[in-house]
């Protein structure tokens, strides 16, 4: 409605002003379709270089034997069909096992971050609704960690998490007297739980910021109204809260998923090369199968098959949200 | 439409400028006569230190020559990826230094130029290096890919007084000597000996050795793999058995990757470490040169010499030029200054290593007792570590084995020659197939 009505008085205009011509709607119509273009045009020249060209490259790697004797001339390097792939998902061989391994640790690291991003997020997000002294500073506070460089603030966590001369160990084994000797965090099966607590760590006040931001949009008196017909808190956030930040929930959880799934930034930091198994994410994994064994060809099939989940991964939720959206539109 | 067809043209070309310009940044190899770019290897205690000592010896070079040289001094958890990138894109130093282990790895590649008989005429010729320094410079038979720099070797040095505290009267000469020793030091939370259990490279360098006791090699004549050979196996476990059965280890080493047992040496926790040129990181952590001594390295005859009786690598740093370098005549020169005699005695003394030019190894700055040690064990009972193409994945993957032994063992989880060969047979599967 609004656009026919916008429209027709400029038409007319546009006709008096080159009389004669009479393509010239058409033609500023097709303007109008090309400006977008237009715009977006330097933006996705960009994209490609930066992105989608390396993209290619990696798949064009993929199907490579790129080791060290080519890596100076990677052209050269002969097509290797499909042997990176099979080395890569043969999982009754060693390299294959190794893969799937770190893709299932993988797995069960990114459900446990997320969803304890999502709730730390939530939790202090609704919390921090009430108007109360010091709310400011709470929230500014419980920002930090997104603020702080990663860097920085992993290599602090690294060495808390020492054994000999950590805080951790100071505090849990030396004056709570826990275990009967200091634990190891950074090597050895305890090292998952410490890459658990880094992430969420880092993780969680952007859960918080956005459902913050979500929280906004929710009417004041949607609340008064479900207070007044004898609602608790409990009731107010399970049928109020919770429904009206569905879509912000849905992209949030989404790119907390992809963030965690491909974090190599964590571990590479924590654990330096060569990750304990039980904290071996499967970014830290590629690296290791391409940088440190200069195997480009195996690493970049495998970079592939996770960009191939991931895909899979994104498009299944974006269809199955989606449709959820349109019905609720309804 | 001529508008349309105006705004386009911008738009194109403003973008294909931006891309023009992204394309163009990072720094390549000088294509100017006068000037190099040089990566150093982190040599001193801390990078600032190597940029101290360095610069006024770039100075100098500029003085003679004209020349100027841009110094960047890498650590070392960042100089293979990085010499890595510069070989896949082409762009990188003119000059850099290679630890010596990775000249057959870098060969390979075909990053580095060959050093045949006109490159070496132009820095004096091959007959002034040290014969085992030349051997840790590529694969036998090939032209090198480097040329030695700084020679070192590992030693076996001991903290003085803790050493008087047990009532130890010599340094320990054979692996016996050495648990005996371990014994009377650990106790009151002190450790016998130090390691680095999670810095792959110093597990690499200390198996290699340990195998090479046990008349084991880690690659067959023809360069393939062998990890899980009994002597293999036998040097490995040995060496985790210093944590998990003698007990001469503190737990807490299976952790360390920066030096850490350095310093537990310097503050009187640990009165033993297995290291190469360590004296600037004593004296950085406040340890002065008459607190600790230095003997070689232990053996199992108690005399070092050659096969079972080989007590070290043939450490060092070798000094490479890329071969993309648009400045050749400038970076001969430039590595003829380094491995000139006066360079050599001024870098070396710096550093605490053993030059390997043999004109200056006569000078008296090196007959410290400290430097005789290295300087003879690489003299008579130190041994290259295998010059194969693949000796990069070598001290990645075996050296990765070596770091999870050690934590089974830190954690008090059994280590038995069966979990050795299960780990090392892991890594044996992941070298490429050749």
């Amino acid at each position: 409605m609004t656009e026919t009505a916008v429209a027709h008085p400029t038409e007319p205009a546009v006709r008096k002003a080159t009389p004669g011509e009479a393509r010239a709607p058409r033609r500023s119509g097709r303007r109008r379709i090309a400006l977008p273009y237009l715009l977006l045009l330097p933006a996705l020249l960009l994209e490609l270089l930066v992105h989608l060209v390396p993209m290619l490259m990696g798949i064009v790697m993929s199907f490579k034997e790129l080791t060290q004797f080519y890596i100076r001339n990677w052209g050269e390097a002969p097509w290797s069909g499909l042997d990176n792939y099979t080395v890569a998902i043969d999982f009754d061989a060693p390299v294959g096992q190794a893969l799937l391994k770190s893709f299932l640790t993988t797995c069960l690291f990114t459900l446990l971050s997320v969803g304890l991003c999502w709730f730390l997020g939530t939790a202090a997000a609704i919390f921090l609704q009430e108007n109360f002294r010091g709310r400011g500073f709470l929230r500014t506070l419980f920002l930090v960690p997104y603020a702080l460089p990663v860097y920085a603030a992993v290599i602090t966590w690294a060495f808390m998490f020492q054994r000999d001369n950590g805080l951790i160990n100071h505090v849990l084994h030396d004056q709570l007297g826990i275990g009967d000797s200091p634990a190891f965090w950074l090597i050895g099966d305890n090292a998952f739980y410490t890459l658990l607590v880094v992430s969420v760590w880092k993780g969680w006040p952007f859960a918080f910021l956005t459902v913050m931001a979500g929280l906004q949009n929710i009417p004041r008196d949607m609340y008064e109204a479900a207070a007044l017909d004898g609602a608790g808190v409990w009731k107010q956030i399970r049928h109020i809260t919770l429904p009206s930040l569905r879509s912000v929930n849905q992209v949030l959880v989404l790119v907390l998923f992809l963030w965690t799934f491909n974090d190599f930034n964590t571990p590479f930091v924590l654990f330096g090369k060569a990750a304990p198994e039980s904290a071996d994410l499967i970014s830290l994994h590629i690296y290791q199968s391409s940088f440190q064994t200069w195997n480009f060809g195996t690493g970049s099939a495998m970079s592939v098959l996770l960009l191939l989940f991931l895909l899979v991964v994104t498009g299944v939720y974006l269809l199955l949200t989606s449709r959820g959206r349109k019905t609720s539109d309804v | 439409m001529r508008r349309v067809r105006a705004a386009v043209t911008g738009v194109v070309t403003l973008s294909l400028a931006f891309t023009a310009t992204a394309c163009g940044g990072g720094e390549g190899s000088s294509s100017s006569p006068k000037t190099l770019t040089y990566w150093a290897s982190n040599q001193g205690a801390s990078l600032e230190i190597d940029k101290k000592v360095l610069q006024p010896e770039l100075d100098q070079f500029e003085k003679e020559t004209g020349i100027k040289v841009k110094l960047e001094v890498i650590p070392w958890s960042d100089l293979l990826n990085r010499i890595l990138t510069a070989t896949t894109s082409g762009q990188g130093p003119d000059i850099l230094n290679i630890g010596n282990t990775w000249s057959a790895s870098l060969q390979s590649t075909g990053a580095l130029l060959p050093w045949d008989a006109k490159n070496l005429e132009a820095i004096g010729g091959k007959d002034r290096f040290v014969d085992s320094a030349l051997g840790s410079t590529g694969v036998p038979g090939k032209e090198p890919a480097a040329v030695p720099l700084y020679s070192m070797a590992y030693a076996l040095y001991y903290n003085k007084q803790m050493f008087k505290d047990a009532g130890i009267a010599k340094p320990p000469t054979t692996w016996d000597e050495v648990i005996a020793a371990g014994k009377k030091l650990s106790k009151d939370g002190k450790a016998g000996i130090g390691v680095e259990g999670s810095n792959l490279s110093n597990n690499i360098h200390q198996v290699f050795v340990l195998g090479k006791q046990h008349g084991a090699d880690f690659f067959t004549a023809d360069g393939k793999p062998d990890f899980t050979s009994d002597g293999a196996v036998a040097a490995v476990k040995q060496y985790i058995d210093l944590m998990a059965v003698q007990k001469i280890v503190a737990p807490g080493n299976a952790e360390y990757a920066q030096n850490q047992s350095l310093s537990d040496f310097a503050k009187n926790k640990t009165g033993m470490v297995l290291w190469q040129t360590p004296s600037q990181t004593f004296s950085s952590q406040g340890m002065g040169p008459d607190e600790w001594g230095v003997a070689p390295a232990p053996v199992p005859s108690g005399k070092p010499g050659q096969g079972a009786q080989t007590n070290s690598m043939v450490a060092g740093i070798n000094l490479a030029v890329f071969k993309n370098t648009k400045n050749l005549d400038g970076a001969l020169k430039f590595v003829k200054y380094m491995t000139s005699d006066e360079e050599q005695i001024a870098l070396n003394k710096a550093y605490g290593s053993v030059p390997p030019v043999k004109s200056a190894q006569k000078d008296a700055a090196f007959a410290d007792p400290s430097l005789t040690v290295i300087r003879d064990t690489l003299a008579t009972s130190a041994a290259a570590l295998p010059q194969v193409p693949e000796e990069s994945q070598f001290e990645t993957v075996v050296g990765t084995a070596v770091k999870e032994l050690f934590a089974d063992a830190a954690a008090g989880r059994p280590v038995t020659t069966e979990s050795v060969k299960a780990k090392l047979e892991k890594a044996q599967q992941q070298m490429p197939k050749k």
